[in-house]
C-alpha cells in the first residue's frame, strides 16, 4: 500500500485538495479525505498530482542505435519527466515493420518495468512508401499505431490505403507532414534567418501542402490521421479547418516548437537543428493558440536523441533532433505559469487527451479503479538540467546545463515509486 | 585604431571602423606588390595553412601569393567537405594540422556556418575563404577596396547587386559591409535566386534590371553557379542571358562612370558579354589585384592576434 497525503489532484476537468490518495498494487483504490494509515507514505503537499504522462512520439533508437539510446535509458529519462507511458516511433535498425519488432521492444520495456511502451510501427515495408505493413498481426504485438515518422509518406495511394487499412482494425496514422522536394536539403526554417546565416530554409509549405493533403485524405477514407509535430502557423489554420468541417483529425505539437524559434539558429547550434526546424515568432504563437483552442489536441515531446559526435559536426552535417522527455514538464509550466492555460489544461494535453487518442481508457485520469499511473510535479523547484538530471545516453537539447523550473519529484508507475527526484 | 579580432569570419561581425581599417592596410601593403622583389619578412616563421574543404583555384592562389609575400610558410590541404568520407570528423582534421603548430587556417568549406565552427575549436587564427553561402568576407573587402579606388569614399553610392542572390556568399558579405559603409545596394535577380527574405537586408529588391541600375555607380554581376543549383531555378544560360545578363543598354542608364565588377570567373556572354567585361568600365582585374593586397592586410592583422587559452 502506497499512500500520497495532501495531495492536490490535477484531473483534465476538476481539481481536489487535501485529498489522500490510497494505492494498492497497481490500482488506484481510493481517493478521500479521511487519515488512513500505510506502511509508505508521500506527503504532496504543495505539489501537483496529476495522471501519469503520456508521450506518444518518442524515440528509442532500440533496436539498431542503442549507442544514442535505448529502451532502458529511454524509460528511465522517460520516468524522470513524469512520463510512464511512451510510444516509440518506428525509425529503428531494422525499421519496426512486422510483429517481432514490435513484441521484442515491448517485451524488453515489461522486463525494465518502468513505463508501458506501445510502439508506433511502419506504415510501410522498410518505411520506403510503398508497401504496407502487416498493420493487424503488428496491432495484435502490441503497437497502437502506425507511422513512417521520419519521413512522410509521399506517396498519397499509398497514404490513402494506410489510412483505410488502419481504420478497419480501429487504429491510425501519424503523419510525418513533409513535402521532402520542397524540404530539398533545407537545414532551417526559411525565412529572415535562413537569408542572413546562408543555411538552406525549409519553407513553411513543406509542412502544410502535406497536411492539406493528409486531411483531405482522411475525409475521403473518413479514417482518422494524427498530425505530428506541427510547427506553423498555417498547419494550425488548416487542422482548425478541417476540424470544422468534421474530419477525423488530430494533432500534436512539441515543446520545443511552443518555446523557441529559429532566432536561436543565428549561432548555427547544432542542438536547435530539429526537424521540422524551429519556425518563426508568429508560428510559435500560433502554435500556442492552437493548444488553447483545442486546434491541437496533445503534446508530444519527439524525444530525438543523438549522441554527441552527431551534432558536433558542420551544421548541414548535424542530426536532426533534440531529447524532449526530461523537458516536458518545465517547457510546458511555463505556458502554464504565463497565464496562456492552467493546470486541468495541461493535464489534459499531456495525459488525458492523449489517453483518448490512443484508446488508453485506464489512464490519463486520477479516478478510484484506474491504473496507478501517477506524477508528482513541484512547479518551483529549480535547478541545472545536468549529467545528474539527464538521465538520456544522449544530451543533444538547448537545455542542457541550463537552470530549469519544474520537475516530476515522484513518478509512479503501476502503484511502483519508479522515480524520485532527490534520489537520483 | 587596433584590429583586435583574432578570426575573420564575416562582415556581419565588423564595424565600420574595422571594414576601413583593413582597406587601410591593404592600400598601405598593395605597394609590395609592384615592386621588383615582391617580399616582406612581416610573417617570417609562421605557418599559414589553406585548408579547402571545397575546390578553389582562384581564391586559394590569391591566399598563397599574399602569404608568401608576407614570407609566411604557406600550405595547402584540399579534401572534400564530407571529411567524415575515412571516418574522421571536420574537427579531428582540423585538430590534427593545428597540432603541427599551424599559426593560421585560411578555410573554405561548403556549408554555412562551418568556418564559424572551426574558429571556436582551434587556436589558430581563421580566415573565412568562403562557407557555403554565408560570406566570402575577403572577397568583398576587396570589393570595396576597388569601389574606393574608384569612387573616392562609400557614403551614398548606389551600387547594383544582380544574378544568384540566394546562392551567393559574395552578395550577402556585400550586403554586410555595404550598408555599415552607407551605400545604397539594389538587389535584382531571377525570383528563383532572388527570395523576398532579402528586404531583411538593408537593401532594395528591384522588379527590373533597369530599376536595379539605373543612377548606379557600381554594377557588380554576380557568377552563375550551376554547380550549386538544381535545374529547376533556371530554365537555360541562354534565357538567363537574355533577361538577366548585362547589356549595354541597361548599362547606359547607370552613371557614366559607372564601373562594372564580377567575383569571377566570369560566365562570357552568360552574365555579361565580353565587350562589357573587358570594356573600360570593367574592373575584374583589378579586383583579383586588390584581393592579393587585402589578403595580405587580414593575414597580417590577425597574425597580431593570439586567441586565449
Amino acid at each position: 500500500m502506497l499512500l500520497l497525503k495532501n495531495c492536490t489532484v490535477i484531473n483534465f476537468d476538476k481539481i481536489e485538495e487535501n485529498v489522500n490518495i490510497l494505492i494498492n498494487n497497481d490500482k488506484i483504490e481510493d481517493i478521500t479525505k479521511e487519515e488512513i494509515e500505510s506502511a509508505t507514505v508521500i506527503d504532496c503537499s504543495g505539489k501537483y498530482v496529476v495522471p501519469g504522462l503520456i508521450d506518444m512520439h518518442v524515440h528509442f533508437r532500440d533496436p539498431g542505435f542503442e549507442y544514442k539510446e535505448d529502451i532502458e535509458s529511454g524509460s528511465k529519462a522517460a520516468v524522470a519527466g513524469g512520463v510512464t507511458t511512451c510510444l516509440p516511433m518506428a525509425n529503428t535498425k531494422p525499421v519496426n515493420d512486422n510483429s517481432s519488432i514490435t513484441r521484442y521492444m515491448v517485451e524488453k520495456a515489461k522486463e525494465i518495468g518502468l513505463i508501458d511502451l506501445f510502439p508506433i510501427a511502419a506504415v510501410t515495408k522498410g518505411m520506403k512508401g510503398e508497401e504496407l505493413t502487416e498493420m493487424g498481426d503488428i496491432l495484435e504485438a502490441g503497437a497502437i499505431a502506425f507511422s513512417d515518422d521520419g519521413l512522410p509518406v509521399m506517396n498519397s495511394e499509398v497514404m490513402r490505403r494506410a489510412l483505410e487499412y488502419a481504420s478497419q482494425f480501429g487504429s491510425f496514422i501519424i503523419s510525418h507532414a513533409e513535402d521532402k522536394n520542397l524540404t530539398g536539403d533545407g537545414v532551417i526554417n526559411e525565412g529572415k534567418i535562413s537569408t542572413i546565416t546562408g543555411l538552406k530554409g525549409i519553407p513553411a509549405e513543406s509542412e502544410e501542402v502535406m497536411i492539406a493533403r493528409d486531411i483531405l485524405l482522411a475525409k475521403l477514407t473518413k479514417a482518422h490521421v494524427h498530425i505530428a509535430h506541427v510547427s506553423t502557423k498555417g498547419s494550425v489554420e488548416l487542422i482548425r479547418w478541417a476540424k470544422k468541417m468534421g474530419i477525423n483529425v488530430t494533432a500534436e505539437a512539441t515543446p520545443h516548437h511552443f518555446t523557441l524559434t529559429d532566432e536561436e539558429l543565428l549561432n548555427y547550434d547544432t542542438n536547435y537543428k530539429m526537424n521540422p526546424p524551429l519556425r518563426t515568432e508568429e508560428d510559435k504563437n500560433a502554435i500556442i493558440e492552437g493548444l488553447k483552442d483545442g486546434t491541437i489536441d496533445i503534446i508530444a515531446t519527439d524525444h530525438a536523441p543523438h549522441h554527441r559526435v552527431e551534432k558536433f559536426v558542420e551544421f548541414d552535417n548535424a542530426a536532426f533532433g533534440i531529447t524532449g522527455l526530461q523537458t516536458l514538464i518545465p517547457l510546458t509550466l511555463n505556458l502554464v505559469k504565463s497565464g496562456q492555460f492552467d493546470m486541468k489544461k495541461f493535464v489534459y494535453l499531456t495525459s488525458y487527451k492523449p489517453a483518448e487518442i490512443l484508446n488508453l481508457k485506464d489512464r490519463g485520469y486520477i479516478a478510484k479503479g484506474k491504473k496507478a499511473d501517477i506524477t508528482v510535479i513541484d512547479d518551483k523547484i529549480e535547478y541545472i538540467f545536468d549529467e545528474k538530471v539527464n538521465k538520456s545516453k544522449s544530451d543533444n537539447t538547448p537545455f542542457f546545463k541550463k537552470k530549469l523550473i519544474g520537475a516530476a519529484i515522484y513518478t509512479i508507475k503501476d502503484g511502483k515509486i519508479v522515480y524520485d527526484f532527490h534520489q537520483q | 585604431m587596433s584590429f583586435t579580432k583574432t578570426d575573420l569570419l564575416g562582415l556581419k561581425d565588423l564595424s565600420k571602423e574595422e571594414i576601413l581599417f583593413i582597406i587601410e592596410t591593404a592600400e598601405k601593403l598593395k605597394e609590395i606588390n609592384g615592386r621588383d622583389v615582391k617580399k616582406v619578412p612581416t610573417l617570417k616563421g609562421k605557418t599559414v595553412v589553406n585548408l579547402f574543404f571545397e575546390p578553389s583555384t582562384r581564391t586559394r592562389t590569391s591566399f598563397e601569393i599574399a602569404g608568401k609575400r608576407l614570407s609566411a610558410d604557406t600550405i595547402n590541404f584540399s579534401a572534400s567537405s564530407s571529411s567524415t568520407s575515412k571516418g574522421e570528423t571536420l574537427i579531428d582534421t582540423v585538430k590534427n594540422i593545428e597540432a603541427m603548430h599551424s599559426d593560421i587556417f585560411v578555410v573554405r568549406h561548403a556549408f554555412s556556418g562551418s568556418v564559424k565552427f572551426i574558429a571556436e575549436n582551434t587556436k589558430a587564427n581563421v580566415v573565412n575563404a568562403g562557407d557555403g553561402t554565408n560570406e566570402h568576407p575577403t572577397q568583398a573587402l576587396l570589393d570595396l577596396m576597388t569601389i574606393k579606388e574608384h569612387k573616392g569614399g562609400f557614403e551614398g553610392l548606389n551600387v547594383a547587386i544582380m544574378g544568384d542572390i540566394e546562392h551567393s556568399r559574395v552578395a550577402r558579405s556585400n550586403l554586410w559591409g555595404m550598408s555599415k559603409l552607407g551605400i545604397n545596394v539594389r538587389l535584382f535577380g531571377p525570383k528563383t535566386m532572388l527570395p523576398e527574405h532579402f528586404k531583411h537586408f538593408n537593401c532594395k529588391i528591384c522588379s527590373s534590371m533597369e530599376e536595379a541600375v539605373e543612377n548606379a555607380d557600381v554594377i557588380m554581376m554576380l557568377r552563375i553557379q550551376r554547380e550549386r543549383q538544381s535545374n529547376l531555378l533556371l530554365p537555360s544560360l541562354r534565357e538567363y542571358s537574355k533577361f538577366f545578363g548585362l547589356n549595354k543598354r541597361a548599362l547606359s542608364l547607370a552613371k557614366k562612370d559607372a564601373i562594372i565588377m564580377h567575383p569571377g570567373p566570369i560566365n562570357r556572354g552568360v552574365e555579361l558579354p565580353s565587350i562589357l567585361a573587358d570594356s573600360k568600365q570593367s574592373v575584374i582585374l583589378e579586383q583579383v589585384e586588390n584581393g592579393v593586397a587585402i589578403r595580405m592586410a587580414v593575414l597580417y592583422l590577425l597574425s597580431l592576434n593570439k586567441k586565449e587559452g
